[in-house]
């Protein structure tokens, strides 16, 4: 399991080489990657910053990652994200999960990305013609964590 | 008591600084308490940590309720909703 928050890009067939090194019991891996968009909320986005809180991030990210293994039989889990400055067509997150079979590696994987989006200190601020603005958190990121109901 | 402040993002811009050490006085004892301390402050402070304000607020770095209580030293922080992903 690794989470990494950094400025760097990454290569995604590299670290998908790297999840599942000398593991032939995987037979799934299901990523998720998020790219910049050059249109939000009706504005031409130029550039955005992304801002963290470093320490709690990592904690954060690690927490979510714990959690998803309790819920499912997975093998492993990467995420990464990243922050600084970034332009449309950039790669700015990545969660990866292997398991030994689809199923419970796409529902990791995607309650992994609910998670973060609603739980994790990341910010964006983005560079618009208008001028600089945060962008505001969306209701439809809380009602796609709030689907995973709470372990029993 | 004393505590570790901290502001992220639109809040961090909005008060002008990422943090600061607070020396409490007594009867703060919660998390929301603080808030309302930096409140009192008025001016930017009382409209940037206005109740109507959506702010998320972590202690020692895990998300917490404003009834959270405080303990010496602890790093308090406070941001709007995260947009990361």
């Amino acid at each position: 399991m690794a989470v990494r928050v950094q400025t760097a890009d990454f290569d995604l067939t590299t670290e998908l080489a790297q999840l599942r090194a000398n593991t032939p019991k995987v037979g799934a891996v299901v990523t998720f990657l998020g790219t910049v968009r050059d249109l939000n909320e009706g504005e031409h986005v130029a550039e955005m910053e992304l801002e963290h809180y470093p320490g709690m991030t990592e904690k954060s990210l690690e927490d979510i990652v714990h959690q998803a293994k309790a819920r499912w039989d997975i093998f492993d889990a990467l995420v990464i994200h990243r922050v600084g400055p970034l332009k449309p067509l950039d790669q700015i997150v990545l969660v990866a999960v292997t398991s030994a079979h689809r199923g419970e590696a796409f529902d990791a994987c995607e309650f992994i990305i609910d998670y973060l989006k609603t739980e994790a200190p990341f910010w964006k601020k983005e560079q618009t013609p208008a001028g600089a603005r945060w962008v505001d958190a969306r209701v439809s990121d809380d009602e796609a964590m709030a689907k995973w109901a709470p372990l029993s | 008591m004393q505590i570790q402040l901290k502001f992220f993002a639109s809040l961090r811009e909005a008060v002008g600084t990422s943090g600061e050490t607070l020396t409490l006085p007594a009867e703060i004892r919660s998390a929301g308490d603080v808030r309302a301390f930096l409140q009192s402050r008025g001016g930017v402070w009382a409209e940037a940590l206005a109740e109507g304000k959506s702010l998320r607020i972590a202690c020692n770095q895990q998300m917490v309720d404003a009834n959270a209580p405080l303990s010496e030293g602890c790093e308090l922080a406070f941001f709007p909703p995260v947009t990361g992903g």
